[in-house]
């Protein structure tokens, strides 16, 4: 019904805007004095009216909509027992809503059900039918006000641009609310976390298996079980272990492509090479994943036995490889661009004195270039620390802590999709280790980010 | 007379399908200052630039005819071009210090043409190089700091400084002093008629007054072709030609 309704409301803004055309060309034609806009500006000014406002009407009923059916549906409920959990609250509503659609979960229905039912059936159809009304006639009502608003002095044209100005603004306010409100979401719910997991066992724990936290109920756990299953530290040295393989990778082959590129490839080669090592960043993850999962590893194992170690099938070596493969355009694209921003007469100062190119490589280019490399090198281990998909198909769960590379390994973000797969218990500890992960993994990504952008950034000012 | 250092011969630059220089020949002399003048894009800094080869650093240009250099060709294939440039030295139009202290600035060249065995070596080459670049006392007390940090001026004598810190027998110079005020330009003008005594030198300058009061020999240059050479006092005074007249007294360029 809402997509109804919504059609309705465009519809009669549409109308208004060619009935706001038509006032202004007779207008126009009527009287001599000069008229402030031009003829469609009327009809924007009409359609604004009659659209922005009912949308808005119509947002702020259908999100108070659920509270109302709620209170009013369950009120008879909430007098018999006014300590209803807000989940035994939901479980009734779900109860109410599907017999209302004639799902009949249970054999027998209380006649306190039967009443909720026909209260919910009334109150539904109630709320619908105000919300055409009185949406409709806000529609409606501010047409007709704007239409007669419009005069030959009106300036409808800087109304639009006004109209224009907060559209832009609220938009740009969308990113950052939505920025600033999963920053709260994190912290809040982590604060719950650590109010009963010390923050201590959780950053220095060695021992972290939150399958453990079955009991649903949280008067029900046993507070020495909640220390022993969230220390966090075997998944930060597995993050850490799998992005310094990953960096392993990427940092050589990154830098010496950069080199490359910048020092060495003719300016055609560079042209098509360029965007191609670039489509390595645009591959899927889930792609690389399978890569890593099922060609990689198999072949690390097979490797490694051969060489005498003991390999698990899944191996953080494998996970890393591939992760570094990724993340080559990362720092190779950056460094590349960094390099090639030296000036020339560093370089021909280089060469006057006798230096072979490779010489002038690696006593003025590189070190002149290296905060801009440092700074693509942070932005690549966030990226690594970041990655989840490729850990998840072959890395491993086991969280053990290892420095092994031959050894499974389980990292932050893994252990967050392991957490919230499936149905979870919003307010227990598990689901909201799984917020105090996120935020840690958050934080350190953000600091590497800032790092390096600040590393860039002074670099960039010494050659203006 | 001195003798004749550097002979250029039937020169022909070109960039791409673009020639540069037509034909010229011109000798230079051993400890002497040698300017190059002419009107700008004429060819000055491409013709500068084949003698330590620099030209060969552009993808498109090339060069033909024969430079030689105490009469042993340059552009023979058994001559490495890293040894011919620790031999001719370059000073560029703008001053390029490296970004790495003054004393690392110097010790460059030095240092990867293995002159220098022990820390006291390169300490006394520095010294030495500063010295003779009339920088010394200035950043005595600073050598460890950025060379970037200095003024244009210092900047210039330390980029001197870095090229006859490998001993060369030639410096080159394109014009050294554009980007200075008029002390700076003073200083460096001392400063070569003290280098000559030891270097041949050859100096690309816009500054009439510049090349009458260090060179010894002038060269002037118009749409790539070396119009005439002479001593800088008959191209002053009594030039052969209508051009290098009309240039020197500021009728066209
Ligand atoms: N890298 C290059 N690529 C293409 N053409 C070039 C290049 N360098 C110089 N030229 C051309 O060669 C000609 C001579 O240039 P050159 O730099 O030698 O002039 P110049 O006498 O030094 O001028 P100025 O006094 O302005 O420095 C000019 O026409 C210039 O456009
Ligand atoms: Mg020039």
């Amino acid at each position: 019904m809402g997509l109804f309704l919504i059609l309705l409301i465009l519809t009669i803004g549409a109308f208004g805007f060619f009935i706001g055309r038509l006032k202004a060309i007779k207008l126009r034609s009527a009287s001599q004095k000069k008229i402030t806009s031009l003829n469609h500006y009327y009809g924007y000014y009409i359609a604004i009216f009659a659209i922005v406002p009912s949308l808005l009407v119509f947002l702020a009923i259908t999100a108070f909509q659920g509270y109302i059916v709620e209170v009013y549906v369950l009120s008879d409920f909430i007098d018999l027992n006014p300590n209803l959990l807000a989940s035994d609250k939901n479980l009734l509503l779900a109860q109410i809503i599907n017999t209302s659609e004639g799902i009949k979960l249970f054999d027998e229905i209380s006649p306190l059900i039967t009443d909720a039912v026909d209260k919910y059936i009334y109150i539904e159809e109630l709320i619908d039918t105000l919300t055409y009304v009185i949406v409709l006639s806000v529609a409606g009502l501010l047409s007709l006000f704007a239409y007669v608003k419009i005069k030959s002095n009106l300036d409808s044209r800087k109304f639009v641009e006004s109209f224009l100005l907060i559209l832009f603004f609220t938009c740009s306010l969308v990113a950052i609310m939505t920025t600033v409100g999963i920053i709260f979401s994190l912290l809040y719910e982590t604060l719950k976390f650590f109010s009963q997991v010390p923050i201590t066992d959780f950053l220095f724990g060695l021992n972290w298996s939150p399958q453990r936290v079955f009991v649903r109920d949280s008067g029900d756990l046993d507070t020495r079980d909640l220390q022993n299953a969230f220390g966090a530290l075997p998944l930060f040295a597995g993050t850490f272990l799998i992005a310094f393989i990953a960096m392993c990778v990427a940092i050589p082959v990154g830098l010496m492509t950069a080199i490359y590129l910048a020092e060495y490839a003719s300016p055609n080669l560079r042209d098509w090479a360029k965007p191609i090592i670039e489509i390595l960043a645009g591959i899927p993850t889930v792609v690389y994943g399978f890569f890593a999962a099922l060609t990689v590893a198999p072949i690390v194992r097979d490797l490694g036995q051969n060489a005498g170690f003991t390999v698990s099938s899944e191996s953080a070596l494998a996970a890393g490889f591939v992760m570094g493969i990724m993340i080559i355009p990362f720092v190779s694209s950056l460094s590349d661009d960094v390099i090639n921003s030296v000036p020339q007469s560093l370089r021909e100062g280089s060469y006057a004195m006798g230096a072979t190119k490779s010489e002038t490589i690696r006593k003025v280019l590189l070190p002149a270039a290296l905060p801009g490399i440092v700074g693509s090198f942070l932005l690549a281990v966030s990226r690594a620390i970041g990655e989840t998909m490729i850990v998840v198909m072959a890395a491993g769960l086991a969280a053990k802590l290892t420095a092994n590379p031959f050894d499974a390994a389980t990292t932050i973000t893994t252990q967050i999709v392991v957490i919230l797969i499936g149905d979870q218990e919003f307010d227990s500890p598990k689901t909201q280790a799984a917020f105090a992960l996120g935020l840690t993994l958050f934080i350190v990504t953000l600091l590497l980010n800032f790092i390096a952008l600040q590393v860039v950034k002074k670099y960039t000012e010494r050659y203006d | 007379m001195n003798k004749v250092k550097i002979s250029a011969k039937n020169i022909d630059v070109f960039y791409g399908d673009k020639q540069a220089l037509f034909d010229v020949s011109m000798d230079m002399y051993e400890k002497e200052v040698t300017a190059l003048i002419g009107p700008s894009g004429c060819g000055k800094s491409t013709f500068l630039r084949c003698i330590n080869r620099m030209n060969d650093v552009i993808d498109i240009c090339s060069v033909k005819g024969n430079v030689s250099i105490d009469g042993h060709d340059i552009y023979d294939k058994s001559i490495r071009v890293e040894s011919l440039r620790e031999n001719v030295g370059m000073v560029f139009q703008k001053p390029n210090p490296f970004p790495k202290s003054i004393y690392e600035n110097i010790a460059y060249g030095p240092r990867i043409h293995g002159m220098a065995n022990s820390k006291t070596d390169i300490d006394e080459i520095v010294e030495n190089s500063l010295q003779k670049a009339a920088l010394f006392d200035e950043v005595k007390d600073r050598l460890h700091q950025p060379g970037t940090g200095l003024s244009g001026g210092q900047q210039q004598r330390l980029c001197i400084a870095r090229a006859i810190s490998v001993n060369p027998e030639i410096i080159l110079m394109d014009e050294p002093c554009s980007a200075l005020d008029p002390i700076a330009t003073a200083k460096i003008e001392e400063l070569m008629n003290e280098l000559k005594k030891e270097f041949t030198i050859i100096i690309v300058t816009h500054s009439m007054q510049q090349a009458a009061r260090v060179s010894t020999k002038t060269g002037f240059f118009h749409l790539g072709k070396l119009i005439e050479v002479d001593s800088t006092e008959t191209i002053f005074s009594n030039p052969g030609n209508q051009k290098t007249q009309d240039y020197i007294t500021g009728r066209f360029g």
